[in-house]
């Protein structure tokens, strides 16, 4: 189970990469794709949403069942990768290079982890 | 023991000496003494199947039978031929349930797969549903749809069926979503009240073709309108007309939906029928309902099974965009066996009757004085007419030679001609009309 | 039987043609050109004698009730019986016109208004709607009917939330979501039952009512269903009954005694109307006098402002067949309906347990039970799809999988009355049987069913690269 060190991580299963103190990209563990199964679909939010601390921002579907997505961060939504809705089996292969969405002006952060205590939550 | 109940008395007291209990009651000790029932329902005996099919048969007999139907607004008398009910009667595809195992349901799976092309190719669309519960159902859910975050509000020609408007409004009250109605000018969507309408915050425009008077609208002009400002198109049409008209991607529809009856259902009241639902492959995936797509098996073989359930309640629960389950599978397979069976062909044939019928038809009427078509342009196989004298009066004359005329609509009548008439009937009912405008 | 059965559109042959309608005559009237389809469809050119074979073959790779013991829990597969087939198919149901006049549709507004009134017996509701097309049809006009209630008060802004319990069928929160509602999930307790406490504190007057089945998802009575009840109205909201699982209770129970306001029923479960492979159901609402007046009507024949849920009055012919049984049932023979429901079951569960099966909830069921196989999937690495699965293999219909939700490796097994008792033995045997298999080699499991026409089809692949039409090759 890869947990990479360069990044943080939620209680539910995100990753956030921080640009800066007000930029961050976010995605979803090598973990959390393992225990989601093979991924067929994406739902990303649009650039331009706002994004909050502990909602739901999108899901992810597997052949049966639907997985929400929360947001480890407040914001504005940057960027989405688009290339995740032709190819959402990106996530299962590379979970930490399949980023979800790039927030901007990040106003407040969840409780946030590194990967050592990440990995203690995993290994539970 | 009743005839669906095929327990012998032995059988249940061994099957409750089993259990360890002595009588049946003791089954139900968790149902509160108060809720249970004391006496029997208050319901008649019940019956013999012989009595139980000679009630129904006298119920049956209490309907007036028409010899001859012109009445169409919806629900249409077309020939259904005996192999379509033949087949449609088999009882494993009465009694299955849905293909959810798919293994043992290829075949189901499969007749949705070839539905499923079928209306795609009539509507020139990308993708199908499995089917929902009718035309008017359709409209709805082909509204939700087009909605997001920005774009809400509904727009609905006024020349629609009005049910399918009542179940739009009702479906909009659920969701707190507006819907605005397009006014009409001369039985057709007044394209110059459509545009001040366009505004930003519109998703879709709903329209029927042919619409509720029979009158064929001028789709591309209205689609094109929309389409400038941003809205999406819904085209709502009668399947049957696809074998003449323009498909869905000829007028620029972002979505394609209507009933299946025509094809091969009995009129039976009004139900049950089927409501497809077509869409472009971008918007396929917010297709609400059942849809069957085509794999393989672990060894190459074709296989057929419900995909993109996600999408559905039993998985997404209260964010699924529609609770829909049901495909009305049987409906849309019977409809699926009566395009199979006639073939392009075939179809033109039905639409190619029902149109120079009609027409010949409305000559005959419009030779009666003070009868004339209410409205200009072409149609299909319904028109209305204005009449001199009360359309109830002709209703009534008509039902004493068993024939039961157009609809009553607004002092006229809506009358509809599809291939079962024959122009010596057709004859003689303008000649039944005449008499009973002679005053 | 493995040979592939090509698609009718693979069959074609461009030419052939059976003439079941006349052409026109070419002088009849056609329209202008500008009017016509510029790109004909592709369809079928098939001859009868090969329509006829094709779908035959298709019939082969369908299994009816007629095939064999269908056990799916909440769906109710029971007999679907021929007379009722006959009566729909009588002239003067299947060729009346919804739109005639009322005086020459008396037999169909007959069959309507008795079927109405045996229906409100039945659930001790004052009126009924029989224009709902499906059970989750039905549960969207019930929550409408709930919601203009609550406006019609001028409350409707204020009561924004559903109550929906834990085990509920997935279209409870689906349709009360449809109908505005924001669904708030009231947990279960370890019997399985609603957990009162929690119900307590969700209680408020935003909420609108709450949505129960009962016997539950579990096939487990409510005991506390007037409590429930009491405390739901005590604080404003209304109570709505899922009537998937009234089967259990047919002629000895009503929901309208139990406090119940609004239900809806499903023709095609409880009333022995067909399946047809998906649908046509019909799911009638039924409500107390509160509600009635926002029962839906039919614009096209006259209602204004009525709501609305599908063109014209309902799968009328759905309807036929449920009278027809109903009029075979009789008050004398509707509650042996719920009495072998809940017997067959029982006997079942009773035999399942003793070959080592585990029940969800080891006490007495109604009419349906759940499995879980979460045992047997730590020891063996079988699941409940696996066993499912195998069932196939011994030709018998697998049971409900992994539902309600809140039971890990569900199998939900609903025999159904009609079911002889040699049925259940067989079943029976033919689960202990599975057993000693996935015992003896697990692995084989994974790949079942075997001697199906297709193995288990890759759905991953079906969701991620969609193909749903068959398409022409250029």
């Amino acid at each position: 189970m890869e947990i990479k060190n360069d990044r943080l991580y939620a209680e539910s299963h995100e990753w956030v990469l921080f640009e800066n103190e007000t930029t961050a990209t976010v995605g979803l563990s090598d973990f959390a794709q393992s225990e989601l199964g093979d991924l067929v679909f994406v739902n990303l939010p649009q650039v331009g949403d706002t994004v909050t601390v502990g909602e739901t921002f999108a899901d992810v579907e597997s052949v049966k069942a639907v997985s929400d997505i929360y947001s480890p961060v407040t914001g504005t939504v940057a960027a989405i990768n688009e290339a995740l809705l032709d190819a959402p089996q990106t996530i299962n292969e590379d979970a930490y290079g399949a980023w979800l969405v790039k927030v901007e002006n990040i106003t407040a952060k969840g409780a946030l982890m590194d990967a050592a205590a990440y990995r203690a939550l995993t290994e539970k | 023991m009743s005839q669906y109940v095929p327990h012998t008395q032995a059988e249940t007291q061994a099957m409750l000496t089993e259990l360890g209990l002595a009588n049946v009651e003791a089954l139900f000790s968790d149902v509160p003494q108060s809720v249970r029932l004391a006496s029997p329902v208050a319901l008649p005996e019940g019956l013999s199947q012989m009595e139980t099919l000679q009630a129904m048969e006298a119920l049956a007999e209490r309907n007036a039978p028409y010899r001859l139907t012109l009445r169409g607004a919806g629900c249409y008398d077309h020939v259904i031929p005996p192999l379509v009910k033949q087949i449609a009667g088999k009882e494993e595809f009465v009694t299955a349930y849905t293909p959810y195992q798919a293994e043992m349901s290829q075949g189901i799976l499969q007749s949705i797969f070839e539905y499923q092309t079928i209306v795609c190719e009539l509507t020139g669309m990308d993708a199908s549903n499995a089917g929902v519960y009718d035309g008017a159902t359709a409209a709805a859910e082909s509204a939700v749809m087009c909605r997001d975050r920005k774009r809400t509000v509904t727009l609905v020609s006024a020349c629609v069926h009005p049910d399918t408007l009542a179940v739009m409004r009702t479906y909009g009250y659920g969701t707190g979503d507006a819907l605005r109605v397009v006014p009409q000018w001369d039985g057709r969507t007044d394209l110059d009240a459509l545009l001040p309408m366009l505004g930003e915050d519109v998703a879709c425009l709903y329209i029927q073709q042919p619409n509720f008077y029979g009158i064929l609208e001028d789709v591309p002009a209205l689609f094109a309108a929309a389409k400038a400002r941003g809205v999406k198109c819904i085209l709502g049409a009668n399947p049957m007309t696809f074998a003449l008209l323009p498909s869905g991607r000829e007028v620029g529809a972002d979505i394609v939906c209507g009933d299946v009856q025509p094809f091969g259902l009995p009129m039976a009241f009004g139900g049950p029928s089927a409501g497809y639902m077509a869409a472009t492959a971008a918007m396929q995936r917010r297709l609400p309902g059942r849809i069957v797509g085509q794999t393989e098996d672990a060894q190459g073989r074709r296989a057929f099974v419900l995909t993109l359930q996600a999408r559905e309640q039993h998985i997404r629960r209260e964010k699924a965009s529609s609770n829909i389950c049901s495909n009305q599978a049987h409906c849309a397979l019977t409809a699926s066996v009566y395009v199979t069976y006639l073939g392009l062909r075939g179809l033109r044939a039905v639409a190619g009757q029902c149109l120079s019928k009609a027409h010949a038809f409305a000559e005959m009427l419009c030779g009666i004085d003070g009868v004339s078509l209410r409205y200009p342009g072409e149609f299909f196989h319904e028109f209305v007419t204005d009449l001199p004298v009360a359309p109830e009066k002709v209703e009534a004359a008509l039902e004493k030679e068993r024939v039961l005329s157009g609809l009553p609509i607004e002092g006229g009548m809506l009358w509809c001609v599809t291939e079962k008439a024959s122009l010596a009937q057709l004859q003689h009912v303008a000649q039944l009309v005449k008499e009973a405008c002679a005053k | 039987m493995s040979e592939t059965v090509w698609l009718s559109f693979e069959k074609s042959v461009p030419g052939r043609y059976s003439a079941v309608i006349p052409e026109p005559d070419p002088s009849g009237y056609t329209l202008p050109d500008r009017l016509l389809r510029k790109q004909p469809p592709t369809l079928p050119e098939l001859s009868e004698i090969d329509v006829d074979r094709h779908y035959t073959a298709l019939a082969h790779r369908a299994y009816g009730v007629n095939c064999g013991f269908y056990p799916l829990g909440s769906c109710t597969m029971k007999y679907n019986p021929a007379v009722n087939e006959a009566a729909a198919a009588l002239p003067g149901f299947a060729g009346a016109h919804p739109l005639a006049p009322a005086h020459a549709v008396q037999g169909c507004r007959a069959v309507m208004d008795e079927l109405a009134q045996d229906l409100c017996e039945i659930t001790g509701m004052d009126a009924f709607t029989l224009q709902p097309a499906a059970g989750a049809h039905g549960e969207l006009t019930g929550m409408l009917c709930v919601k203009m209630y609550h406006d019609s008060r001028g409350e409707a802004n204020q009561r924004t939330r559903m109550l929906v319990p834990d085990s509920a069928h997935g279209t409870n929160p689906a349709s009360a979501a449809m109908a505005g509602f924001t669904v708030v999930n009231v947990p279960s307790r370890a019997d399985g039952c609603v957990d009162l406490d929690a119900l307590e504190t969700l209680l408020g007057d935003d909420v609108a009512g709450m949505m129960m089945t009962n016997p539950n998802t579990l096939g487990l009575f409510e005991k506390d269903i007037l409590k429930i009840s009491r405390m739901v109205h005590s604080s404003g909201g209304l109570m709505y009954y899922d009537g998937a699982n009234l089967n259990a209770i047919l002629g000895c129970a009503r929901p309208g005694d139990m406090g119940f306001d609004v239900t809806h029923l499903n023709l095609h479960k409880t009333f022995s109307t067909p399946h047809g492979g998906g649908g046509p159901g019909s799911g009638p609402v039924g409500v107390k006098a509160l509600l009635a007046p926002f029962l839906p009507g039919v614009a096209s024949l006259g209602d204004q402002d009525r709501p609305q849920m599908k063109a014209f009055h309902g799968n009328f012919a759905v309807m036929v067949k449920a009278l027809a049984y109903l009029k075979a049932l009789g008050s004398n023979n509707l509650r042996s309906v719920a009495e072998h429901a809940v017997l067959n079951a029982n006997y079942l569960l009773n035999r399942l347990k003793a070959i080592g099966y585990a029940p969800a909830k080891d006490v007495p069921c109604m009419h349906e039970f759940v499995l879980t196989l979460e045992s047997i999937r730590e020891q063996y690495g079988v699941s409940a799809l696996d066993v499912a699965k195998s069932l196939i293999d011994y030709g018998i219909h697998p049971p409900t999988m992994y539902f309600p939700m809140i039971v890990h490796e569900a199998l939900m097994f609903e025999p159904t009355e009609t079911e002889t008792r040699e049925t259940l033995d067989h079943a029976a045997e033919t689960m202990a049987q599975i057993l000693k298999d996935l015992q003896a080699n697990p692995e084989a499991m994974h790949s079942a069913p075997h001697s199906a026409v297709i193995g288990r089809p890759d759905e991953v692949k079906a969701a991620r690269n969609p193909v749903l039409r068959w398409t022409p090759n250029p």
